[in-house]
């Protein structure tokens, strides 16, 4: 009973027995008895909290989440490039905005048909090749050109850990793959100014804290003629166009690769980007 | 396009009925040697030695930031008390086995030359009427044995680990009486009767067969010679032993994630250290090996134990 309580409140609870831990017969590396591997899967689930529910999942406690958030705050503002501490605070602090999402996914056809088939963006699902033999302004080949320009590959994004639900952490893995495609339509690059404009358009779209959180700290670390750039271009535009975008997570882009950018544009409600060098 | 996403929602580990856990069990022992632990996963003695490979291969490179993170910087103060109990004079042949980034053959070095260099003023002191020679000639024997013949042997089973001690080493100026061995230590590359120290700091956690282990610091210590082991141990205290247990279990995990990137080591890392035998088990296997006043001594209430034994 204690050890329900214990799983309940999300913090382990290990049996302090003088035999528990450490047995002797275990060091000397003699075969286990069945009752210990019993007793072994209840100390594992107690001490995770619970069972993983996809690859990669890695069960965390309220508190562990707490001091994650926390801790990845801290270690992505000290270091932008940390990809995986941005990740990691956008997983543990979307418990709001996520099934939001996914809810936003399930009433629209395409976002429903994305839920169902579950597509992922890799190297090796894309067909490179075709890509860019498509024309230019096609999506297809402006993100192509994208991935080369910037010299970034769809196979660097963090897969989920953290999130306690399957079909939540496809959301967010989709919302993850889908940057890239953003960073297409918005026509910003990999800098420091063009991420911070495209958190701010998904800040909007999507309301994930991490998302917030990077479009209001991403700026202070550029320099003045850049953030009046920003502040009176460039975020304008971002916020209008998040707000008048349909959800840019119902869209099923690996069917669209030949539809021009312009189009898709606009069958989205994307404005028109300013026409200032970024 | 490829719909390969996450799969239908099943749990990994669910439990399994008796009777087919215990025939895989069985087939699972039979098929791969005897069973043991990896934290607290069931796994194969050769599984178990390839996983820590990898877990050590992994956090080398945060090998110290992650010591310092976890302990708070105590677990410097726990090397210098294990080295100062040791008490090496000039002339000590130590061997520090799983010494991977050689926080202890480091502190050996500077006791032994502090000592050295106080023997040397101790010498000066008491023969007042040198003549100039006979004093220059003592500037020299420093210079040239500031270490008085000490050596150290840093012997690790992983590349990694002994890569970064080497950097270390090199990045602090360490260069004399100390060597790099690659090596197992339940199965030391050494001569039997060799060494008048050895040391295991935290590392004899990861070891699949302590009481090899254990033989073989028998076997390649001199007669005379002595055996220091540092380890996480148990804790009495209850209360204590909560907090830890929730300081263990809730935070290094994220720490690991945090700082090195990669939270599946420190979790092995807070599983092992529950799985290791309590202060006086690990007497008793020390005294097994043929170790005579065998004894321990508690550091911070229980969180971390010296055991030492002497081959006579």
């Amino acid at each position: 009973m204690l050890r329900r309580a214990a799983a309940v409140l999300g913090v382990p609870l290990l049996r302090a027995t003088p035999g528990g831990p450490g047995r002797a017969g275990l060091s000397r590396g003699r075969p286990r008895e069945e009752e210990d591997e019993e007793e072994e899967e209840e100390v594992m689930m107690e001490a995770e909290g619970g069972f993983p529910l996809y690859p990669g999942h890695i069960p965390t406690s309220p508190l562990q989440k707490a001091l994650l958030a926390a801790g990845s705050a801290l270690a992505a503002l000290r270091d932008p490039y940390r990809h995986d501490m941005v990740a990691v605070l956008g997983e543990t602090t979307g418990c709001l905005a996520l099934p939001s999402l996914r809810d936003k996914m399930r009433h629209h056809p395409e976002g429903y048909r994305i839920l169902q088939e579950r597509p992922r963006i890799r190297l090796s699902t894309l067909d490179m090749e075709r890509l860019r033999g498509l024309p230019d302004g096609t999506l297809g080949r402006e993100y192509v050109r994208f991935l080369e320009d910037n010299k970034v590959s769809p196979d660097t994004r963090m897969p989920a850990k953290f999130v306690d639900d399957e079909e939540l952490a496809y959301v967010i893995q989709r919302y993850r793959e889908v940057h890239d495609l953003m960073h297409t339509l918005l026509g910003m690059p990999t800098n420091m100014l063009g991420e911070v404009v495209v958190k701010w358009f998904e800040a909007v779209q999507t309301g994930l804290p991490m998302c917030i959180l990077g479009a209001a700290f991403g700026p202070v670390r550029l320099n003045a003629r850049k953030l009046q750039v920003l502040a009176t271009e460039l975020v304008p535009w971002a916020i209008r166009s998040g707000r008048n975008a349909s959800c840019i997570l119902n869209v099923y882009y690996e069917q669209r690769w030949e539809q021009s950018v312009e189009s898709l544009r606009e069958e989205i409600g994307i404005l028109p980007p300013p026409a200032v060098r970024v | 396009m490829a719909a390969a996403g996450l799969g239908p929602a099943r749990p990994l580990l669910a439990r399994r009925p008796g009777a087919l856990r215990a025939l895989l069990g069985l087939a699972r022992g039979l098929a791969a040697g005897p069973q043991t632990h990896f934290g607290f996963q069931n796994v194969s003695e050769e599984e178990r030695r390839e996983k820590i490979y990898q877990v050590f291969e992994n956090v080398a490179e945060k090998y110290d930031v992650m010591n310092d993170s976890m302990t708070l910087g105590i677990h410097r103060v726990w090397k210098d008390i294990l080295v100062h109990k040791m008490n090496p004079s000039p002339g000590t042949l130590l061997v520090d086995v799983a010494g991977g980034t050689g926080d202890i053959a480091f502190r050996f070095i500077n006791y032994v030359r502090s000592v050295r260099e106080r023997q040397l003023q101790q010498k000066l002191k008491r023969h007042q009427n040198l003549s100039w020679q006979e004093i220059s000639k003592s500037y020299e024997e420093e210079k040239v044995k500031p270490l008085g013949d000490s050596q150290v042997v840093v012997c690790d089973i992983n590349k990694e680990m002994l890569k970064v001690g080497k950097q270390r080493a090199q990045h602090l100026g360490y260069s004399e009486g100390l060597s790099w061995v690659l090596g197992n230590a339940e199965e030391l590359p050494f001569d039997d009767d060799k060494f008048d120290v050895y040391t295991i700091a935290f590392g004899i956690r990861n070891v699949t067969r302590i009481d090899l282990a254990l033989q073989e610091a028998y076997r390649v210590l001199k007669p005379g010679g002595r055996f220091l082991c540092l380890e996480f141990s148990q804790v009495s205290n209850p209360l204590l032993s909560r907090l830890y247990d929730l300081y263990s279990f809730q935070v290094i995990p994220v720490l690991g994630e945090i700082i090195a990137g990669d939270w599946k080591s420190y979790q092995y890392l807070v599983e092992s250290i529950r799985r290791f035998p309590p202060q006086e088990e690990l007497k008793e296997m020390i005294e097994d090996a043929g170790f005579f006043k065998v004894d321990y001594q508690n550091l911070s209430s229980g969180i971390v134990a010296i055991h030492s034994g002497f081959k006579l």
